[in-house]
């Protein structure tokens, strides 16, 4: 989409240590691409000229405040909603496997977890324990849907998800409700299921730290694309250093660092200099951050420069932290 | 006692409360319950237009329902006004329009409550065929359609992203519901009509441990309660498409007796069709 963007976008990602051969990253691997793609709402742009593609073997991150238009994204990339502008290129025969974020089932529909995982096509009954195992839930499969907690039922979407064997696995805060450790587990499940089945993975999540560390691509959304690339380019990127470096939220900062411009309802882009544009490429020198770095002073000088350890009082967890070492990430 | 009268009218209902109850249970899974109020009291348009431009009455009857859920998805997809006043708008005006064009036709003379109400004991055997006929029809589609119907009354956003095509079989769940209401309206009538859908169904939901099972039980249940209907009216000598609503009203009644599987655990019992 711009320019600045391409250095970040093209750092060379590591060489995987685990099965997987090669990093599918060649835009001939690319299962589902996004071309401009815009999508309006009561004449209001929810997003607009979103540019990026999975490809086999990658797991893409999508990340930004509420109402950044992550979901709909992620819905236009699997054909949920249609876009009104640019278009979506899809290989032929894609499976996809789709956990959405929002999901209520009526009483009145008696469902079990087990009956929950043929929803879309038949399974195996071998299958069905396999998915239901790696979620840790195969004590849960004859309970019905509505008596899970929500930590479960998260557990179970995912499982079914997983079950068909996707080439595409969309993800839409697919840990929502699961505690800590369980959280850990199940993007270590995420992990080994691109590694053991070679697909691509679109996953959507406020949890940065945990997810940056299996990410190949982060894709900052903002009703456009604000920034991205591999979480090795952008840890080691002054950016990074600010996205991370908040005290107060660990996210917020994410979410505050390029908000230099507000995207107006026909479209077009108010800049912090008061001028207006069609799009908000940072080249086109209405923005005043990339001159001015220190803006985000205030999140820097509070963590960026020390050691995260017990007594620093951060307040960033250090086992979240350690995860994120581009040295220590364990891609096995 | 039993006359063959009876015995038609007992052939004629087993047949259409064995093909409503699944139906019903998506009507109740879906929350439609209105909606399907909605398409019912079209039929009453139906029969209008069919004595005015000389239609078959059942096919007159098919393409109102079919129509009216069309317009209904237009104007929802348009925006605007609520489901719950769009419904109300078209369920009663189309009922309206349907008696005021009734009564335009001065040379016509209806039988109005036995359309409103059902005339289950003037079943012949030709209506006979249609219920089964149709039945056997509506059954078949909905079993080729049961995957990704289901899929979409669970989400239609997985349906859609894994390839299962949620609008088609909603369209199609629409015309299967016209076509049930064309043949269900001389037996229960069309005020009634909805009540054979949902009150099976709801009944089932308690006992069921799967949604196939649940299609069977709703389907089993009305079978029961259009026998049940049928006995009470000729002993009491009650008007039978009523008698058959209290039946699976009683049976429905019955089932929430705090007895069997579901009713220890404390699950509280939400009244289908509570929700449009």
């Amino acid at each position: 989409m711009s320019e600045t963007d391409a250095p970040l976008h093209t750092a060379p990602s590591p060489g995987p240590a685990g099965t997987r051969a090669t990093p599918a990253r060649a835009a001939s691997d690319a299962l589902v691409t996004l071309r401009e793609v815009g999508i309006r709402r009561s004449g209001r742009w929810l997003v607009r000229g979103v540019d990026f593609s999975v490809s086999r073997g990658e797991i893409v991150t999508l990340i930004g405040p509420n109402g950044s238009g992550k979901s709909t994204t992620a819905k236009t990339a699997i054909g949920v909603l249609k876009p009104d502008e640019g278009r979506v290129e899809k290989i032929g025969g894609l499976k996809v496997g789709y956990v959405p974020q929002k999901l209520s089932i009526d009483w009145t529909l008696p469902l079990t977890v087990e009956r929950l995982m043929t929803l879309t096509g038949p399974l195996k009954s071998a299958e069905i324990s396999e998915a239901l195992s790696s979620t840790g839930i195969l004590h849960l499969a004859r309970a019905e849907v509505q008596h899970l907690s929500g930590g479960e039922f998260q557990r179970a979407l995912l499982a079914r998800a997983i079950a068909r064997r996707p080439d595409l696995l969309v993800l839409d805060e697919p840990v929502q409700g699961v505690d800590f450790s369980g959280e850990i587990a199940l993007y270590d499940l995420i992990k080994t299921i691109r590694n053991r089945t070679g697909c691509g993975i679109l996953l959507i999540s406020h949890d940065l730290h945990v997810v940056m560390a299996e990410t190949d691509t982060v894709i900052c959304l903002n009703g456009h694309v604000c920034c991205r690339g591999t979480p090795q380019a952008v840890s080691q990127s002054p950016e990074y250093q600010r996205l991370f470096g908040v005290k107060a939220a660990q996210t917020l900062a994410v979410y505050n660092h390029d908000h230099d411009h507000t995207h107006l309802p026909d479209g077009r882009v108010l800049h912090a200099d008061g001028s207006l544009t069609d799009h908000c490429h940072p080249e086109d020198g209405h923005h005043p951050d990339d001159r001015h770095p220190d803006q985000h002073r205030e999140h820097d000088t509070a963590v960026a420069d020390h050691v995260h350890d017990d007594s620093c009082g951060c307040g960033h967890s250090q086992i979240r932290l350690k995860r994120l070492e581009p040295g220590k990430r364990d891609r096995a | 006692m039993l006359d063959d009268f009876f015995i038609r009218a007992l052939i004629a209902g087993v047949g259409l409360a064995i093909t409503v109850g699944p139906l019903g249970c998506f009507v109740v899974w879906r929350r439609m319950a209105y909606f399907g109020d909605t398409m019912a009291h079209s039929a009453l348009l139906g029969v209008a237009l069919s004595l005015l431009l000389d239609l078959n009455l059942m096919v007159s009857v098919f393409l109102v329902a079919a129509l009216v859920s069309l317009l209904l998805l237009a104007l929802q997809k348009r925006g605007g006004l609520s489901t719950d006043a769009l419904l109300g708008i078209l369920s009663h005006s189309s009922l309206s329009i349907g008696l005021v064009i009734v009564a335009f036709m001065t040379w016509v003379r209806i039988d109005l409550v036995g359309f409103l109400f059902g005339d289950i004991l003037a079943v012949s055997e030709a209506d006979i065929d249609i219920v089964w006929g149709g039945g056997i029809l509506v059954l078949m589609a909905l079993v080729m359609l049961w995957r990704p119907l289901l899929a979409a009354t669970v989400n239609p956003e997985i349906a859609e992203a894994e390839g299962l095509k949620p609008e088609r079989s909603r369209l199609f769940f629409m015309l299967l519901m016209a076509l049930v209401i064309a043949i269900a309206m001389k037996i229960v009538g069309i005020l009634l009509i909805t009540s054979l859908l949902i009150i099976p169904a709801a009944t089932a939901r308690r006992f069921s441990a799967s949604p196939e099972i649940m299609a069977v039980f709703a389907s089993l249940i009305g079978a029961v309660s259009v026998v049940g209907g049928l006995f009470g009216s000729l002993h009491f000598d009650t008007p039978s498409g009523p008698s058959i609503v209290v039946a699976a009203l009683v049976i429905f009644v019955l089932s929430l007796l705090p007895f069997g599987r579901r009713g220890r655990d404390g699950t509280p019992f939400s009244p289908p069709g509570g929700h449009h």
